[in-house]
């Protein structure tokens, strides 16, 4: 059948229900790599790169709504910067501008990549997915959406249409390890978002296990020791063990970017780093 | 396999693809069915920047691109740049400044470069060096690269500050 552009999501939504073993191409950043290496084929394929209403992001109360299609370039826009920063600072740190104009965040979540960048963040701001096939909507939190390495809980004939994440008040951080500063998968990355209103400190981890997680008991630990009037700067030990904490949490593994040892010493000097830095915010 | 017939359009020109295979990517499509050979081929999974295009006015690599899918979309390739008698500013300032050794990264930064100075004549180096940070050059040591930016983007903002004058 070819590759068929489609202009709406009811329209792509029932172009899959028609053929579901159709694959779906958003910015090709990660499809096109399989496809040109041979494993990956596209006989037949849906572009959702021309749905308008994918690209859109909205304000929505307390949450913010981005479609699934919209770009690393386009969440780099300042004014999602404001309600959002970590992702926007994930956003930026992906691959370079030719990858940034092209990949989008929607990708991001299905190709489900221990080392996507934009997961952590997701799941420290315990994101929802709405997702749709012609038949039916549901939501899924990220947490249950990314279901193993590079596995997803999207069935047949559904597409992601949007991803709604809650606007915190307080500063948060983004931080990455790579081998150098452009182009870069994660060896390790961690999302810090502080929720003044609730009083927590939310902690995503990535590229230390099959899936990226929340670090609950540092959370929990960091989250009676942080200063909610002031954010004045944490005492060393309360810092170290933090990191300690986050660090224990994982359950990194050997291969050709790090060595698990390496993973577990780094994700600890990320989480100190983020913490140091968010302490060191202003208040809002 | 899909044979598909399908209408590109390429530095404003329309070409038909004929006979094509629907997992083809755009730069290859562009170099093997269009004979449009300046964009290169070194990786093949968006590393190098080499195969750098704009489509509809933003770069991308268009080895990442379905061809297929960019119907209706404005390409514009390293030809597109300059015209057939006289080559553009940025590439004269890549000839100026010595920016080409072996050139296979040339046309990808061109068209990078070019887009940069579009839509900001007067770049800061920080701002030029993340612009090129998806095209790689394995000769050069990009000081000359850099220097090439310089030059095109002094020569646009004395050109742009000489209209005004007038
Ligand atoms: C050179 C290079 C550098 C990179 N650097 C980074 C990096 O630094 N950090 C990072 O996290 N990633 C990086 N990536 C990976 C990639 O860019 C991202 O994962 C990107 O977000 C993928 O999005 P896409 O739109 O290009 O997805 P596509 O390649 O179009 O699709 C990827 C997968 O998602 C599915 N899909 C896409 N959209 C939807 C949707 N709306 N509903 C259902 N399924 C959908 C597709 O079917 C496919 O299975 C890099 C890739 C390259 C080539
Ligand atoms: S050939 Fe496309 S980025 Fe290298
Ligand atoms: S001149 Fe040879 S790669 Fe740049």
């Amino acid at each position: 059948m070819g590759v068929i552009i489609a202009k709406s999501v009811n329209e792509a939504c029932a172009v899959l229900a028609e053929n579901p073993a159709t694959t779906v191409l958003a910015g090709g950043t990660d499809l096109m790599v399989q496809a040109n290496r041979g494993t990956q084929s596209l006989e037949s394929v849906l572009d959702l790169s021309r749905i308008p209403e994918l690209k859109k992001w909205a304000l929505e109360g307390s949450e913010i709504v981005f479609g699934a299609g919209i770009s690393y370039t386009d969440l780099a826009d300042p004014q999602i910067a404001a309600l959002v920063p970590a992702l926007t600072q994930a956003a930026r740190t992906v691959g370079s501008p030719q990858i940034r104009n092209a990949g989008t965040l929607g990708g991001n979540l299905a190709t489900a990549s221990p080392a996507g960048d934009t997961i952590p963040v997701l799941v420290a701001m315990d994101a929802v997915l709405q997702l749709k096939s012609s038949t039916e909507n549901r939501e899924v939190a990220i947490a249950d959406f990314i279901t193993g390495v590079k596995t997803n809980a999207l069935q047949a004939g559904e597409i992601i249409q949007s991803i709604t994440m809650p606007v915190f008040q307080g500063p948060q951080e983004f931080l990455k390890v790579g081998t150098r500063n452009a182009m870069v998968i994660s060896v390790v990355s961690l999302a810090l978002v502080t929720d003044y209103s609730g009083r927590k400190l939310r902690v995503g981890v990535g590229s230390v296990s099959p899936v990226p997680f929340r670090a609950t008991e540092a959370e929990e630990f960091i989250s009676k020791e942080f200063d909610w009037e002031t954010n004045s700067s944490l005492s060393e030990k309360v810092i170290n063990k933090f990191s300690e904490l986050v660090a224990d949490a994982t359950k990194p593994i050997d291969d050709h970017r790090g060595t698990a040892e390496y993973r577990k010493h780094a994700v600890g000097v990320l989480a100190k780093r983020a913490l140091e830095r968010v302490c060191a915010g202003e208040r809002l | 396999m899909t044979s598909e017939v399908y209408t590109l359009t390429v530095n404003g020109n329309d070409y038909q693809v004929v006979d094509g295979h629907s997992s083809e990517s755009l730069l290859w499509v562009l170099r093997e069915r269009l004979e449009l050979s300046g964009s290169k081929n070194a990786c093949e999974e968006g590393e190098c920047g080499s195969c750098t295009v704009l489509l509809d006015g933003e770069i991308v690599c268009s080895c990442l691109v379905l061809a297929a899918s960019a119907v209706g979309r404005e390409i514009t390739t390293i030809e597109g740049l300059g015209s057939e008698d006289e080559i553009s500013d940025v590439q004269k300032a890549f000839v100026d400044a010595g920016a080409v050794q072996c050139g296979f990264c040339t046309p990808g930064l061109l068209v990078a470069i070019d887009q940069l100075l579009n839509s900001n004549p007067d770049p800061d180096d920080l701002t030029v060096r993340e612009a090129i940070s998806g095209n790689l050059c394995r000769c050069t040591g990009y000081g000359r690269i850099l220097e090439a930016v310089r030059i095109a983007s002094n020569n646009r903002t004395a050109q742009n500050e000489e209209e005004k004058s007038k």
